[in-house]
């Protein structure tokens, strides 16, 4: 039986309003062949793990160019954990020193993907090591 | 029938040894290899040009240009605290900036306080965190407001930032009439790109219009919008769609105004613009150039403005932040250099230069000076400030002139077939076309079609890290505690008076700006203000368009 499509939730935490880099994404997502949901903007890290679970999503990407990401990013994770869906893998991207990529990672964030990073890169990272939660 | 440019083009020109398959602007426009007489049509100095401020102003906004006056150097600052980006301001003006512009954090440009939840985590991390009076009165401490002009960039909330800087004012004694400046207050280009708002599109150019005119009446020598297309290239868009949507923008506010009363004449020299100021040297150019030309004749033919100073576009210009690189950031000050050499050939009455460490952080001390010494070198060594659009007349740039105003009058008439561009907005049209631009363009960085040096050619294996602006972790917590001082030092019983008359004309549909000046006078708070709007005026939710 094939495998379904990997659903991939695309969120923008935070009241960053950049989302050139997000929408990118998206659609580079949706156009490899993922089920994409993108959040919109000016999203809670409450809201996007309330959205994670109510649409069942197998990874999350989170897109933040504000500086806000170390607060923001664990405090996504947190909340999974909280839900009982602390399993769903967290990407992401934005401005992120490099300095701030270790703790972050220290989190539970699985990737980031930093300027210069291409879609391909981000697709074929998706693909190599996001797999299906449910059956 | 062929002329001679495009005999030389089929029959001279070397096309087979061409090094590219392409050759085209940062927009994807493509330009000819060469440009001659043939490109310019029934080409008139007169109609297309004119002198230097004169209509239709091509050439430029005055007639000496930067040989009377340099531009203002004007470089964007703010983070942390007020007293923070008071010291980068006083450090900036010492070091030969000639005007203020102010950057706020994400909690103020949203309308919450820093002690409100959502501020957690962006207390001055994209700028200064400013919830009342007293911050506004420490960020501009010392610093001589009726002497130095001031841009704020701000939008949904501008008219609460804005009524602070006239408080402070007053309460140094000064009037209103000696204050000079800018606030953006450019909500339209915010649905369309920078995304940062409170209420809908209706309401909130209602407010602008408010902020227009009572600075027409009671301001008079403070713009009262930034009619900005800086965000939409950021966004992604190409420079005909930015000079197209910022001149809708534009033309929404002017007919916005009239319908409400207003005389073009009166408010429009108070109307400014910002561009961006990207990578492609002559692109750019002919984009203010043609800008210029456009906003006159929409000003003269379309709103029967009458006022040759009605009829003048004036712009500050920032060069592209979205061109920079994390790799090899050094590197930036170059782009910089020359992106702002265009914005001077292209006449732009203010500018600011990104530093190099942008893409990774706001700017350090450091970098932010070597980016207003790259103003100040084009302005004291290149000898480009000497001759007034010294460019004008050459072929290619009046040819790509031409063709950027062709393109964007195509945009702005299909705005217009619409219903205007706030119909426009709520269809998604201008925010569509970008997000087609911006991934059109990152499949051709990601192929190789674009180069960016440094990302996806000649890039360095390891690189060694530069120090970076850090925030103090400790400016988040004192914020949110001098907020939550103020508020209990204050006097309880005239805020509720206060809010109470912001809330009554917002609903009745009275000026906003007296009742809201009155209102920070008496340190009612961004986030109280902002509450207000969002009750009477209602929340707009982002349509998630991918």
């Amino acid at each position: 039986m094939p495998e379904r499509r990997l659903r991939i939730l695309v969120a923008k935490p935070g009241l960053d309003g950049h989302d050139r880099g997000a929408k990118i994404i998206a659609r580079a997502l949706r156009d490899a062949g993922f089920e994409v949901i993108y959040t919109g903007l000016h999203q809670t890290p409450e809201m996007i793990a309330e959205a994670a679970m109510q649409e069942d999503v197998d990874a999350i990407g989170l897109s933040i160019l504000s500086g806000a990401h170390l607060t923001l990013f664990p405090a996504v994770i947190e909340l999974l954990e909280q839900k009982g869906i602390g399993d769903v893998p967290v990407f992401g991207g934005g401005i992120v020193p490099a300095e701030d990529t270790a703790e972050l990672k220290r989190r539970g964030v699985k990737a980031l993907f930093t300027p210069g990073a291409t879609t391909q890169e981000i697709v074929d990272w998706v693909r190599t090591n996001i797999t299906p939660r449910t059956a | 029938m062929a002329t001679p440019k495009s005999d030389w083009i089929r029959h001279a020109y070397p096309k087979s040894a061409d090094r590219l398959q392409a050759y085209t602007t940062v927009s994807g426009m493509e330009v000819d290899p060469m440009y001659t007489p043939d490109d310019l049509g029934a080409w008139s100095y007169d109609a297309r040009l004119g002198d230097p401020g004169a209509y239709p102003y091509t050439r430029g906004a005055y007639p000496s240009m930067y040989r009377g006056k340099l531009w203002t150097m004007r470089q964007f600052a703010g983070f942390g605290t007020a007293e923070d980006t008071n010291e980068r301001f006083k450090f900036l003006l010492a070091q030969g900036q000639t005007g203020l512009s102010t950057a706020f954090d994400m909690p103020t440009l949203m309308g919450y306080d820093a002690d409100h939840p959502r501020a957690l985590g962006e207390v001055g991390r994209e700028g200064v965190a400013v919830s009342s009076l007293h911050d506004m009165e420490a960020l501009f401490d010392d610093i001589p407001l009726e002497t130095v002009t001031t841009s704020m960039t701000v939008n949904c909330t501008a008219s609460v930032l804005l009524a602070m800087y006239f408080a402070v004012a007053q309460r140094r004694g000064l009037s209103l009439h000696q204050l000079g400046g800018t606030i953006q207050n450019d909500m339209l280009k915010e649905f369309i790109a920078q995304k940062e708002w409170i209420s809908p599109p209706q309401p909130s150019v209602r407010v602008i219009v408010d902020m227009i005119d009572f600075c027409a009446r009671h301001a008079p020598r403070w713009h009262a919008v930034s009619i900005s297309g800086y965000h939409i290239r950021e966004a992604g868009s190409t420079a005909a769609q930015e000079l197209a949507f910022t001149l809708a923008d534009g033309i929404g506010y002017v007919q916005a105004a009239v319908e409400r009363g207003l005389d073009v004449d009166a408010f429009g020299p108070r109307l400014s613009f910002f561009f961006n100021l990207h990578n492609d040297f002559f692109e750019e150019i002919a984009k203010l150039r043609a800008a210029r030309r456009m906003w006159a004749q929409i000003m003269r033919e379309r709103f029967g403005a009458k006022n040759p100073r009605a009829w003048l576009l004036r712009t500050h210009a920032q060069t592209a932040g979205c061109s920079l690189t994390a790799q090899q950031p050094v590197n930036n000050v170059v782009r910089v250099a020359i992106q702002a050499l265009a914005g001077v050939l292209g006449g732009t009455q203010s500018l600011h230069t990104n530093s190099m460490d942008e893409t990774l952080a706001l700017p350090s001390e450091p970098a932010v000076l070597v980016a207003l010494r790259t103003q100040q070198i084009i302005a004291e060594e290149t000898g480009v400030a000497n001759i007034v659009d010294p460019l004008g007349g050459s072929y290619a740039v009046e040819a790509l002139t031409d063709r950027l105003e062709r393109e964007a009058l195509a945009y702005i008439q299909r705005i217009d077939e619409l219903g205007g561009i706030i119909r426009a907005i709520e269809l998604g049209y201008p925010q569509k076309e970008i997000a087609e631009a911006a991934y059109r363009y990152q499949q051709e960085l990601d192929r190789g079609d674009k180069i960016m040096v440094g990302v996806n050619k000649y890039q360095l294996d390891e690189e060694p890290p530069i120090e970076i602006l850090r925030l103090n972790p400790q400016v988040e917590r004192q914020q949110a505690q001098r907020v939550r001082a103020r508020k209990q030092a204050r006097d309880a019983a005239a805020v509720q008076v206060a809010l109470a008359q912001v809330r009554q004309a917002a609903a009745e549909g009275t000026n906003l700006m007296p009742p809201i000046i009155d209102a920070v006078q008496h340190e009612c708070t961004v986030g109280e203000i902002s509450d207000i709007f969002r009750a009477v005026f209602g929340v707009y939710r982002d349509p998630a368009w991918i």
